[in-house]
């Protein structure tokens, strides 16, 4: 009984800290820089949000949802209007989704088969050559590739998709109900595809090359071939780094704009979920670069709505990514 | 040990031979003119002082030295009458004939105690009927069994080191070798799990002919019928000072510097 008493009696000390000056200066850089990208993003959301506000609050949710963008007189009916304008972001949210998952669907085998032979096949000095390439791919600015895009890859790229049509046009995402190859969904996801491979593949190089050697060593030991060593012991050690580098090349892929404005055959009034061959296809980013310099007040205000929706989106995104990785991290361990 | 029948004679069966192993890293040669003799279910102890070629020679004996950039080697290893270094030999199969547990255990990590158990099946894509028996055999050997049995299923990092390290043992007895290579594979466990190996390494010299490199002389002593001592000098790649049977060795030294080092006088 007594002893219970005595440790009722007892707090926890209060254990204090001498903080050197330099760490005190060294926190407060830090604290400054986390603090100011958070006033930025907020900043940013707050000027999208109120620049949004008239035509949010004359369409509500159906500017999320409606199907139609069309730009009319620029007059709200309370304003006296005879063209209405309708502002309906959805074709173009979905066909930037849609652009987005083609690219990283594309993009992904790539960038693992060029990180792989960087890491595993390729001699050293090849592999280094090699690896400077592919990451100056990156630094190819987007105008580029979306001219590259519209001179080049789109003669080639139609007759691809022709063959698609052809030959395997009884898979849903393979129909077209338009003839017209060009500026399609699978276009822009090609484009796009190439632009975000070095991505992918340098986060994916960073991940091969931090596989144990240990457990190459041990997966050597057991008679494993190179590829049989990569299927069952690379891979799996490197699924969630790989899946953030995809997430980081999604977020790209979503916004960017020039390249995809180029190869894409914006469609204003339906959305296309699947046809990824057909000439029809939204992209926020490239309604926003395309209507801009027409645009009435009114649209002006619906662009910075799509503007917001996107950067919702993106966020999204990240999020999700985050969690993955997050998630099959903690069952790693 | 120092039983009678252990005899160090050459009329035995030698699982493994090495024949004028020499080594180099680039220009700098580790090992010269190595040359033993691992007799067919016996444990071979290779004792020596750190940097004196111990594993280096031991990766040699399952061409897993030759993965080294800037790795080279002269000599023959024999296994089964043939050179393991000739033309027409795949590593591959020689590493499936002579298994190898490393220092630090190396489970998989994303795979689980099952799963890494038989690993090595698929690794080597090797087709079995009776997984399900090999899996409960090799645990068994690797005295795990009974610690694992209910929980196959979850991961391998569940595992302390110790039970790691037999695992990694049972995951390389799969694949059922003639020779099992240990490198120092207690030195990252505590005295309870190392005392447990011991033993386990006794129970597989019936069927398999093991080498194992140590840095404890205790070690060495209890589990090896045999001992080879390295020793690197100064400026000289390393060499066997002295090969024998392990009771020899360690209590009727020829060499001084083999009798210095048992002792503890260097090393």
């Amino acid at each position: 009984m007594s002893t219970e008493l005595e440790t009722e009696k007892i707090t926890p000390r209060v254990i204090h800290v001498i903080r050197q000056n330099s760490d005190k200066v060294f926190r407060g850089i830090l604290i400054a820089g986390g603090l100011a990208a958070f006033v930025l993003l907020s900043g940013i959301f707050g000027f999208l949000a109120t620049s949004a506000g008239p035509v949010l609050r004359a369409f509500g949710l159906s500017f999320f949802t409606g199907k139609t963008w069309y730009a009319g007189d620029g007059l709200l009916p309370s304003e006296g209007s005879i063209d209405p304008p309708t502002f309906g972001l959805a074709p173009m949210l979905w066909g930037s989704l849609l652009i987005a998952v083609i690219a990283v669907a594309i993009a992904i085998p790539m960038a693992i088969g060029i990180a792989l032979a960087a890491t595993y096949f390729l001699p050293k000095k090849i592999a280094f050559a090699f690896t400077v390439f592919v990451d100056l791919v990156a630094a190819i600015p987007s105008i580029v590739f979306g001219l590259w895009g519209f001179f080049v890859l789109m003669q080639h790229g139609a007759l691809w998709a022709k063959w698609l049509n052809t030959h395997l046009g009884f898979i849903p995402f393979f129909k077209v109900e338009f003839e017209g190859f060009e500026q399609s969904p699978f276009m822009a996801g090609l484009v796009l595809a190439i632009m975000i491979t070095p991505i992918i593949a340098a986060v994916s190089r960073e991940i091969f090359a931090s596989v144990p050697a240990e457990l190459i060593n041990g997966a050597q030991a057991l008679g494993a071939s190179r590829w049989t060593m990569i299927r069952n012991v690379v891979i799996p050690f490197s699924k969630s780094g790989i899946t953030g580098g995809a997430m980081l090349g999604l977020g790209r892929a979503l916004g960017e704009t020039i390249a995809v404005f180029f190869v894409l055959q914006l469609f204003f009034d339906e959305i296309n979920w699947i046809r990824i061959l057909e000439s029809t296809g939204g992209s926020v980013a490239s309604l926003i670069v395309s209507r801009f310099g027409e645009a009435q007040p009114l649209e002006i205000s619906a662009l910075f709505g799509a503007g917001l929706a996107l950067f919702l989106v993106t966020l999204a995104v990240n999020a999700v990514a985050t969690a993955i990785v997050s998630s099959t991290n903690r069952a790693k361990k | 040990m120092g039983s009678e029948e252990l005899e160090f004679v050459a009329n035995l069966d030698n699982a493994m031979e090495t024949k004028d192993i020499n080594v180099w890293f680039g220009e700098r040669q580790v090992l010269a003119n190595v040359n033993l003799e691992f007799q067919t279910n016996t444990v071979t102890a290779l004792i020596g002082p750190s940097g004196c070629g111990k594993s280096t020679f031991i990766r040699t004996l399952n061409r897993m030295h030759e993965l080294i950039p800037s790795a080279k080697l002269a000599g023959r290893v024999m296994l089964d009458d043939e050179d393991i270094y000739a033309a027409h030999v795949d590593p591959v199969d020689i590493r499936l004939k002579v298994g190898m547990v490393f220092q630090k255990p190396n489970p998989f990590p994303s795979m689980s105690i099952g799963d890494n158990v038989l690993a090595g099946l698929k690794l080597a894509k090797r087709k079995v009927e009776d997984a399900d028996f090999i899996l409960e055999d090799s645990l068994r050997k690797a005295g795990l069994w009974d610690e694992v049995k209910d929980r196959l299923k979850t991961s391998a990092g569940s595992l302390s080191g110790g039970q790691q390290q037999r695992l990694c043992i049972a995951r390389s007895l799969v694949l059922k070798p003639q020779v099992l290579l240990m490198d120092e594979p207690c030195s990252a466990l505590d005295p309870g799990s190392t005392r447990r190996i011991e033993e386990t390494i006794k129970e597989l010299r019936e069927s398999v002919t093991i080498v194992i490199v140590t840095h404890n002389m205790q070690q060495a002593l209890r589990v090896s019928d045999y001992t080879a001592f390295f020793l690197s000098e100064e400026g000289h790649p390393g060499h066997v000072v002295e090969y024998g049977l392990t009771n020899d060795i360690f209590h009727e030294p020829k060499d001084q510097r083999t009798d210095d080092y048992v002792h503890g006088r260097f090393g």
